[in-house]
């Protein structure tokens, strides 16, 4: 017979978590052998003479920095040995149980690309303010798109359409930009785009329960198709009243632009960009500071508890998917609106895609998804300057950097993350 | 303040779940309905909380009849409820849960998250709960996310507050320390709808209690009834509360676990290093609050979880590693935890469920084809030998109720020569009169002298059915333990204390 008066406490492992498995846990020291093999065979089999020079001022600079010069193979050299102590490390502390820290991350990209470009750019000069700043430009739509979709996934629905949208976004800024004659007009007109898209999603998804990826990616495809139509049918007739919208110039933020690098960088940009900044912070802010967000997510998380608590489950929905296409609308304008002030078939060639690839890779998180979209601006800039300066990559596979560098990030290092747990399930009531 | 229902009648296409409900509740009394589990409680809520609309009658709050669109009037007139699957988002604070849909903000909508903070700290200072305002709610205890959602309701001006379900994911420990919130808030004046088909709860508690049956009342009966007259009350007919078995007569050790650990694709360990043995003729019930590893369990057993170490030896061949069809073909019979999930394919006839364990050769299948005339043979002997109420083999699964449903699983696992039987919750969501039923066919299982390994989160299941029992706490084995262990201990033991005398 057992008494109660005394017992001892049975408590297995009181304060360590349930999760003590190993799991995934080696995924980042294998990704980090592999670049580093892979940046070990450069040196192997095609060693490359001369310096490489790091140019790092802009002649609008309040002092001037100098130019960095070093010696291409040995600079290559020691950074390999740098990589793959950073492997090591990360190897080490797998074999311990933990995890690879984000900063060790960062070293090992940054220590990759530097060793990469002095490699890839012996006997040239890497114009380093052109490529981070051209980073930014073409990270911008990125950024509106993966904002987008990370508001609608947040509020529980997969949002594919981002293509579709910053493509018609695209497409309604020229147009409209043309007729009226202002960039604004442009802006508006491709927000009105994005959200149109996202009303049609929501539309579906929210009241027929259609499977959401499959109307994202019939969206996406239907906007190809209207896109090109308008295009040869409407647009080619008359370019110069159709086509042919004014453009966002620069314009210099007075003292911050003119810091060395981060000026040039971040504060000599289009008011698009700085759009972006604002805009990134006023997400992050209201999806986690304010009523609204706080609704949104919780219809993301668990429809019926906010259902029970009085709140329209497919209102906030449809709010928070046409607000989401207003963003990725912004994004869509950045395409006619600032660099080749026109339209052109298909020219979103897939960012959308990419930028649902930021969302993931961002773990639904607005900040951490700009950073990913800037990374990938980052890859995409990275293979058109080193197609300029003369890499000795072929410039097809300097192509496929962007999305060489997706795959990576997602599969290799995105570790556990956990999507809305109502993302893409649409919400019948009882 | 008094609420009533009056002439609440809801119906689905055909089916007519509340029939003209009436009851009313007074403040500062705790009235329970009881029925059971498909009698319509929970229907009858969702109308009384604005989930659902109700096709006739009307609910009237201090005589005023209250219009109801959405679970927001509901909570606007003063109604909170305590739902069975909690109503809380897993991943937010318990402040954020609490101020859901009833935000306090400033500027531009922005959250005021300390208004929150101190309206947490207040109320659960108030009733002596112990809950942190910043605590994530997946990360606390069953118990106490329990308390958040009460806290959640009274935070709101509740003054009534329905319970439904309240003590089906509790220990016997949580369920009393329940008990003790819901007759504080009952002093406080708070009027309190309690709904369970637990007998014993009920009359412990309530100062009234109302019975339904099949969506209609039945009748009013007083705490002072005995467990027996509610349970003929709530069933239509005396029942057998008690489960008529002779002691086991256990042979050799005939399924012996060794440090089994399965973890899953997230890298949560569920099950951590247990050893246990089963022998022939004996049933080995698993107590545990739900999602302490039982499930993990059954399936590691049927082969049904990837990453498996350690040991299943059934009749000294190893189970680890095998296929599915393996495990099967070596004598295991399972009768899963969600029969509408993993035990019956609802669009297909109940001949054809009979048939799903067996639909790779022999007896049923020759020459790739099904053999009609011996199926239907098989189905017309097994819907009479297990009783099964339906309108003919040719029914779909998906039309039975869940008594029936779960008759048929049964009859499909229990029909081939078993070397070992795995029941995970046998009759849950299941009717008393076939709880009876299936209670007789394990014991009879047993009595052939198959060991049995029987998991259920209903503490009375595990005491009546099992010869030893077996608590699992966070993957980990308490203790193995007599059938006749009182139930204060075992419920030590489901919270993860090993009193003095009990062996791991």
């Amino acid at each position: 017979m057992t008494t109660l008066t005394e017992k001892t406490p049975f408590v297995p492992d009181p304060d360590a978590p349930v999760v003590t498995s190993t799991k995934g846990l080696l995924k980042t020291p294998i990704v980090f052998g592999v670049v580093t093999v892979l940046v070990a065979l450069l040196l192997a089999f095609k060693s490359r003479e001369g310096d490489t020079t790091f140019r790092i001022a802009a002649d609008t600079d309040l002092f001037e920095l100098p130019e960095i010069t070093v010696p291409s193979t040995p600079s290559l050299a020691t950074v390999i040995v740098l990589l793959a102590v950073c492997t090591a490390a990360s190897t080490l502390l797998a074999s311990r149980n933990r995890r690879t820290p984000l900063w060790l991350v960062a070293v090992f990209a940054v220590l990759a690309v530097v060793g990469f470009l002095a490699w890839a750019a012996a006997g040239e000069a890497v114009p380093m303010v052109g490529l981070l700043s051209g980073s930014i430009a073409l990270a911008v739509p990125l950024v509106f798109g993966a904002l987008g979709g990370v508001l609608g996934e947040r509020a529980g629905v997969v949002n594919i359409a981002i293509d579709g949208q910053l493509l018609f976004g695209a497409f309604a800024a020229a147009m409209f930009g043309t007729i009226v004659g202002s960039p604004w007009g442009g802006l508006v007109a491709a927000m009105c785009a994005g959200a149109l898209v996202a009303l049609v999603l929501a539309f579906f998804a929210i009241n027929y329960f259609v499977d959401q990826v499959i109307v994202g990616v019939v969206l996406n495809v239907l906007v190809i198709g209207l896109t090109s139509f308008l295009f040869g049918q409407v647009m080619t007739e008359n370019p110069t009243g159709l086509n042919d919208p004014p453009h966002f110039s620069r314009i210099p933020i007075p003292l911050l632009g003119e810091i060395p690098i981060i000026g040039p960088v971040l504060f000599r940009q289009t008011i698009l960009v700085y759009i972006m900044y604002v805009g990134v912070g006023l997400v992050a802010w209201a999806l986690y500071r304010t009523k609204w967000g706080l609704r949104v997510r919780a219809v993301g998380e668990h429809p019926k508890a906010a259902d029970t608590v009085g709140i329209k489950v497919n209102r906030t929905r449809y709010t928070t998917l046409i607000i989401a296409g207003l963003i990725a609308g912004i994004g869509g304008a950045t395409y006619t609106l600032v660099s080749v002030p026109q339209f052109g078939e298909e020219m979103t060639g897939g960012a959308g895609y990419i930028a649902l690839a930021a969302v993931i890779f961002g773990r639904w998180d607005p900040i951490r998804a700009t950073l990913a979209a800037l990374l990938f601006g980052f890859a995409t800039n990275l293979s058109g300057v080193l197609s300029v300066i003369g890499s000795p990559v072929p410039s097809q596979f300097m192509l496929m950097l962007p999305y060489v560098v997706t795959i990576i990030a997602v599969a290799g290092l995105v570790g556990h993350s956990r999507a809305p747990a109502a993302d893409g399930v649409p919400y019948r009531k009882g | 303040m008094t609420l009533e229902l009056r002439g609440i009648t809801k119906r689905f296409g055909p089916l007519v779940a509340n029939d003209r409900i009436s009851l009313t509740v007074n403040e500062g009394e705790i009235h329970a309905l009881l029925g059971e589990n498909g009698a319509g409680k929970s229907t009858l809520m969702n109308v009384l909380y604005g989930l659902y609309q109700a096709d006739e009658g009307e609910i009237l709050l201090d005589g005023k009849p209250l219009e109801m669109t959405g679970p927001g009037d509901a909570m606007a007139a003063g109604i909170g409820m305590v739902h069975q699957h909690f109503m809380l988002i897993p991943v937010f604070t318990v402040a954020e849960n609490v101020m859901l849909g009833n935000e306090a903000t400033g500027f531009a909508g922005q959250l005021d998250i300390d208004a929150a903070r101190a309206r947490v700290r207040e109320i659960s200072e108030r009733f002596g709960f112990d809950v942190d305002p910043d605590a994530v709610v997946e990360t606390l205890p069953v118990g106490v996310q329990q308390r958040v959602e009460i806290i959640k309701a009274l935070s709101r001006d509740a003054r009534v507050l329905v319970f439904d379900e309240p003590t089906a994911v509790l220990t016997p420990q949580e369920t009393d320390e329940l008990m003790e919130i819901m007759r504080q808030l009952r002093e406080s004046g708070t009027a309190i709808v309690f709904i369970s088909h637990k007998l014993r709860e009920v009359r412990a508690i309530a100062d009234r209690i109302t019975v339904i049956r099949r969506g209609a009342v039945v009748g009013e009966a007083s705490p002072s009834a005995t467990n027996a007259e509610l349970a003929a009350l709530m069933v239509g007919r005396p029942v057998e509360l008690t489960v008529q078995k002779d002691p086991a007569q256990p042979g050799p050790a005939a399924l012996t676990v060794t440090d089994l650990r399965v973890v899953d694709d997230t890298g949560h360990v569920h099950l951590d290093g247990i050893t246990f043995s089963i022998a022939a003729g004996e049933v080995l019930g698993v107590a545990g609050v739900q999602g302490n590893g039982q499930t993990e369990l059954t399936e590691a057993v049927l082969g049904l979880q990837s990453d498996v170490t350690g040991s299943i030896e059934l009749d000294g061949r190893q189970l680890v590693g095998r296929s599915v069809r393996k495990v099967l073909d070596a004598g295991v019979g399972f009768v899963p935890e969600d029969r509408q999930v993993d035990g019956l394919v609802a669009g297909m006839t109940i001949a054809e469920n009979l048939m799903l364990n067996r639909s790779h050769g022999e007896p049923f299948v020759g020459m790739g084809t099904i053999k009609r005339k011996v199926l239907e043979a098989f189905a017309e002997e097994k819907l009479v030998e297990y009783d099964v109420r339906a309108s003919g083999i040719h029914a779909t699964a998906g039309q039975l109720s869940g008594g029936n449903q779960q008759k048929v699983v049964v009859a499909r696992e229990l029909s081939r020569d078993l070397r070992l039987l795995v029941a995970a919750q046998p009759t849950r969501g299941v009717d008393v009169g076939s709880i009876e039923f299936i209670h007789k066919q394990i014991v009879a299982t047993r009595d052939r002298g198959v060991p049995v390994l029987l998991v259920s989160t209903e503490l009375d299941e595990i005491v009546a059915l099992s010869d030893r029992i077996m608590v699992l706490y966070r993957g980990q084995v308490v203790g193995i333990v007599p059938a006749d262990t009182p139930r204060e201990t075992l419920g030590l033991m489901m919270a993860g204390e090993r009193p003095e005398g009990v062996v791991a």
